[in-house]
Order: structure tokens, then C-alpha cells, then sequence
């Protein structure tokens, strides 16, 4: 069978067996993310101090194997940035899977760089940061 | 190619491999490998005979219709019109002025709602099932919203036929005034018992619509057999083209109908004043028609009635008979949908492997199947899925492509445990 190297080992298992699932008795802010077209569902639980500076995260995803390994590579990638970070890192991942390149510094996330050539499937790896930016961009607002 | 349909075998679903040739896209390859194309029932591929006869009236005869007096626009007037005589003998309808040119069913059934549908008072009642594709329940909750009508549903059963039982007792109180209801539903591939459904429509004083937009792909229709009052089909998913689909309705009934649209075409008269309507069906199509796409679709309709519904079904049944058993032998798979009166729509779950991946991982071996809620939102709730993966066959599908399907499934699923 022709594998697909978006399905690396790292993708499989995070999404058989993540390691920041579940929800977070110590959050101070929570979010959903939907993807209407497929139904999957995101929701983050998240401890964030008074500098907007993330903490910890917990997800519960109902989702495909690239949706949940991406809310889980997430969670631990966030740890301990601010906002402005979150929103690079973001960035870079968003042209990764764009162009197939990953720029320097995205480590393990450029494992969804081969996304480029699955288009239908790039919601599916962004869900998840749509919705913690989503969440940050409120905690500021408030 | 007469010798080859008549000598050739019946069994296992390869009588129809020669058709195959006929279709040029088959010959495509994806990520290198060779297109098994299983989403038929999404849309169909096109023959050469359909994308020649289009390409042809665009290169020699083609004009606007209905309104030239000359030439070019008298013949493609004539070759339009004669795709209505078609349609209209394709479907057993009663007479030419029954067949109403839609862009597609989705746009056939807002007709209805929109035109016949404000014939309705508040309080009659329209009855749908759960397994109606979007295109057949959201015109109706917008009916509701504008005429404060009710809008009731049928229960499927477990094994995802429709709930004869349930479906009288919804009929039970006089108050329906329309049944709209799929005559073969594109998730769950259940073909239902429409003259069944009709005869319990019009003993409780209601009419009936049927969603053909599959069944028609597969089985020969005939609307008066049928005794349905509504009828619609979409173009693209019978070999032809997009931008074209039909409504059929009993004369009487789009006599009585005011128009959807308006604008050119469908007028008799106009001044500043008041305008009044061109007869049916013209009264229903305002505005310059696809026409091209019609003339297409009649290609369609002649290349589907030149294999003949005789032969596209049994293919289709040994296919689906195939496929049940092989992909049944796939370990973890389970089909969605074991209706005793089926077509060659197969939607299945396997195991934790979301339906997206495995669509993504098939594609990868050059197998094209739809993944997701198939446009049918509230039957997948009432399934408890939130999607599944779904493989379809048309008429150029072989035995070796779904021994190739559940052959890569097994690998797909061996990759994820
Ligand atoms: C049962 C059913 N009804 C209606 C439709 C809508 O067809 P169209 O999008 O061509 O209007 C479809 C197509 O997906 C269908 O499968």
C-alpha cells in the first residue's frame, strides 16, 4: 500500500494514545473549535497567568487522526509561551502545510507539512490553534 | 458493442466492463496509481458521447432558444425541446409539459416549496424522513419559517429502512399536505417502497414528491407506476452534466402552481401593470436555460438507455452483493445500513479509523470514496455517527476495484491498530 508520510508514527500515535488529553481542574479559560463540514470537535482547557502566558493545556478531541494528533503536539508546543508566540508558531505551521516547507524552528509540527498535497485535510491540523488563538484573542479582550 | 452487452457475462458485475472505454476519465491516474473511482453517487463520470455532444452544439450549432428567428437558434430551440421528450419518456411521464428544466434537484425541490408550498396554509403539515439528504429538508424548514406550516418526520428503522408503521401513524391525522420522501437515500443506499408510500400519501389526502436524484441512476422510474405527484432528478450524477436537473409534476398540479422565478421566458405578457404567465412547464423557467447542459443530459439519458436499465441493474445488484461480502470480510468494518431493498451506495465505519483518514489514506492508493456526513446531518445523529467513509458504483465500476478497496482498507486498518 502507498503510506503517506503525513501519517508518520509520530501522527499515529498521538492520536491513539495523547499525552495532554482530558480536562484541567486548574483552567482558567476553555474553547471549542467545530469544523462543520466533518463534525470534529475540539474543546481546550487551559491555565494561563495574568501575563497571558499559557501554562498548561488539556484537549478532548473528537476528531481524525491528524485533527487529534495536532490538538496534542499543540498542547505540548504551547507550554509556557504568551500570545504573540502562540501566534508565530501558528503562522508557521499555517505556511508549512501551505507550501510543504516547514520553516526553521517548527520542529515536530512540520510533520504536517505534507498537508500541502491534502488540501480538503488542512482544517483538520489548524482546528485545534484556531481555537486556542480564539480563546487568547478573547482573554485580551475581556 | 451490441455483440459484446448481448455475449457477454452477467455474473459477479462484469457485464458492463466495456462501457469503461467510453469514459475518458477512467484512464486519469492519481498519485500514480490507477483512478478507482467509488463516488459516483456524489457525481457521476461523463461519457464521450455527453462531453462530444456538448462540445458539438458549442462548435455548430448553438444560439439562444425560444427567441431567434433564424438558423442556428431554431435548431438548438428544436434540440433542446427534443431533451424534454426524452426526459419525459425516461421517467413514464404523462405528457412533455410535465417536465419542468431545474439546475439541479436541490433547486427542483425549492421550486416546490417555494411555489407549491405557498398554496399551503398554517398548520397543513409536510412529512419528510430522517434519511432525507439536506437538499430535501432544508426547503421545507424554510417553509415553515415563511408559512408557519408543520413540518413532521418519518423514523428509519435500525436497519435503516423507512418506518412504514411510523409513517402511517404521521399520516393518520388528515393534516399532511405533502409527503417528500428519497426513493433511494445516497448514505444508507435503502431504496424505499414508493408506491407504497404514494398509496398511503393519497388515502390520508396528501400528495407526494420523491427524491430521485439516486434511484434514477439505477432503476428504471416510471412516475405514473409510481402514482408520485412529484418527481426530481439531478443530471450530473446520471452520466451528464452540472447545471442541469428535472422536476416532474402532474400537469394539473403546475397548472395550479404560481411561478418561482421571473423574468424572460416564462411570461405570456408583460406591461408595467401586470404581466401574465407562459403555459407550463415555461410558466417554471425563467431566464435563459442551461443549454447546453440539457442537451447534454439528453446525451445521458440516450447513453443510459442504450445499456438499459435492465442491464445497469443487475450490474449493480451483483456489485453490491460483492462488495457487502468483501467488505463485510474487512476486519473492524461495519456497513451502515442493511436494508433489504438496497442499491450500490455502501457507507461503513471501521473500527477507531476516522472516516476522513481512511478517505485520505484510500486516495493515496488512487481510490476516490466520499468521507463525512454526506449531506444528511440528522441521520448521522440518529445513527450515532458523526460521519462515515462511503463507496459508490456506477455503471463502469468493476469487481476488481472493490476487491482493491477492501483489500487497501484491511491494510489501512492493520496500519492503525
Ligand atoms: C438523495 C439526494 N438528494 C438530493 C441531492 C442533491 O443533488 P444536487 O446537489 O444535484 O441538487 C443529492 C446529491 O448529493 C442526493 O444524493
Amino acid at each position: 500500500m502507498a503510506q503517506d508520510d503525513l501519517y508518520r508514527t509520530v501522527v499515529l500515535e498521538r492520536a491513539k494514545t495523547p499525552r495532554h488529553a482530558g480536562k484541567l481542574d486548574i483552567a482558567s479559560l476553555h474553547a471549542q473549535g467545530v469544523n462543520p463540514l466533518c463534525g470534529d470537535r475540539v474543546n481546550l482547557h487551559a491555565q494561563v497567568d495574568t501575563h497571558g502566558r499559557i501554562g498548561q493545556v488539556r484537549h478532548e478531541t473528537r476528531g481524525c487522526a491528524i485533527c487529534a494528533a495536532s490538538a496534542d503536539l499543540m498542547a505540548e508546543r504551547v507550554m509556557g509561551q504568551d500570545t504573540a508566540q502562540v501566534k508565530r508558531i501558528h503562522a508557521a505551521l499555517a505556511t508549512a502545510v501551505e507550501t510543504g516547507e516547514a520553516p526553521d524552528g517548527l520542529g515536530e509540527l512540520s510533520v504536517f507539512a505534507p498537508l500541502h498535497r491534502h488540501r480538503s485535510r488542512i482544517r483538520c491540523a489548524m482546528l485545534p490553534w484556531s481555537a486556542l488563538i480564539d480563546m487568547l484573542n478573547d482573554d485580551k479582550d475581556r | 458493442m451490441m455483440d459484446q452487452m448481448v455475449t457477454g457475462k452477467t455474473d459477479a458485475g462484469n457485464s458492463l466492463r466495456h462501457v469503461r472505454a467510453d469514459f475518458p476519465i477512467l484512464s486519469q491516474k492519481v498519485h500514480g496509481k490507477d483512478l478507482v473511482f467509488l463516488d459516483s453517487a456524489a457525481s457521476a463520470q461523463k461519457p464521450r458521447q455527453v462531453i462530444d455532444s456538448m462540445a458539438d452544439t458549442m462548435r455548430t450549432q448553438y444560439a439562444n432558444i425560444h427567441r431567434g428567428l433564424y438558423w442556428m437558434s431554431e435548431r438548438t430551440t428544436e434540440a433542446y425541446e427534443a431533451v424534454r421528450d426524452q426526459v419525459a419518456a425516461f421517467l413514464g411521464a404523462g405528457a412533455r409539459e410535465e417536465i419542468v428544466f431545474t439546475r439541479n434537484s436541490t433547486e427542483a425541490i425549492n421550486l416546490v416549496a417555494h411555489s407549491y408550498g405557498s398554496l399551503l396554509r398554517p398548520g397543513q403539515v409536510v412529512l419528510v424522513s430522517e434519511m432525507e439528504h439536506h437538499a430535501n429538508l432544508v426547503p421545507w424548514q424554510m417553509l415553515r419559517e415563511r408559512m408557519g406550516i408543520e413540518l413532521r418526520v418519518t423514523p428509519v428503522t435500525d436497519d435503516g429502512a423507512l418506518d412504514m408503521d411510523a409513517l402511517g401513524r404521521n399520516l393518520s391525522d388528515g393534516r399532511v399536505a405533502l409527503v417528500a420522501i428519497t426513493h433511494m437515500s445516497n448514505v444508507l443506499g435503502t431504496i424505499t417502497d414508493a408506491r407504497a408510500i404514494s398509496d398511503m400519501a393519497h388515502a390520508a389526502g396528501a400528495k407526494v414528491l420523491f427524491d430521485g436524484s439516486q434511484l434514477a441512476v439505477h432503476r428504471r422510474v416510471n412516475v405514473r407506476e409510481l402514482d408520485a405527484d412529484f418527481y426530481v432528478v439531478t443530471g450530473h450524477k446520471l452520466y451528464g452534466p452540472t447545471g442541469i436537473g428535472v422536476l416532474w409534476a402532474r400537469r394539473e398540479i403546475l397548472e395550479e402552481m404560481p411561478p418561482f422565478l421571473g423574468g424572460g421566458d416564462m411570461i405570456a405578457s408583460v406591461s408595467f401593470e401586470r404581466s401574465t404567465w407562459a403555459h407550463v412547464p415555461h410558466k417554471f423557467e425563467a431566464g435563459t436555460p442551461a443549454i447546453i447542459e440539457t442537451i447534454g443530459l439528453g446525451a445521458a439519458l440516450s447513453y443510459i438507455e442504450s445499456i438499459g436499465f435492465d442491464r445497469i441493474g443487475a450490474h449493480e445488484d451483483a456489485l453490491t452483493a460483492h462488495a457487502l461480502k468483501v467488505l463485510g470480510q474487512v476486519s473492524g468494518l461495519k456497513v451502515v445500513g442493511t436494508a433489504p431493498q438496497r442499491g450500490g451506495v455502501i457507507s461503513f465505519t471501521m473500527a477507531d479509523v476516522h472516516p476522513h483518514d481512511i478517505a485520505t489514506l484510500l486516495d493515496r492508493n488512487g481510490i476516490a470514496v466520499r468521507a463525512g456526513h454526506h449531506c444528511a446531518e440528522p441521520l448521522m445523529r440518529r445513527l450515532g455517527l458523526s460521519a462515515t467513509a462511503r463507496a459508490s458504483f456506477g455503471i463502469y465500476t468493476t469487481p476488481e476495484e472493490i476487491d482493491m478497496l477492501a483489500a487497501t482498507l484491511e491494510q489501512i486498518r492493520g496500519f492503525f491498530v
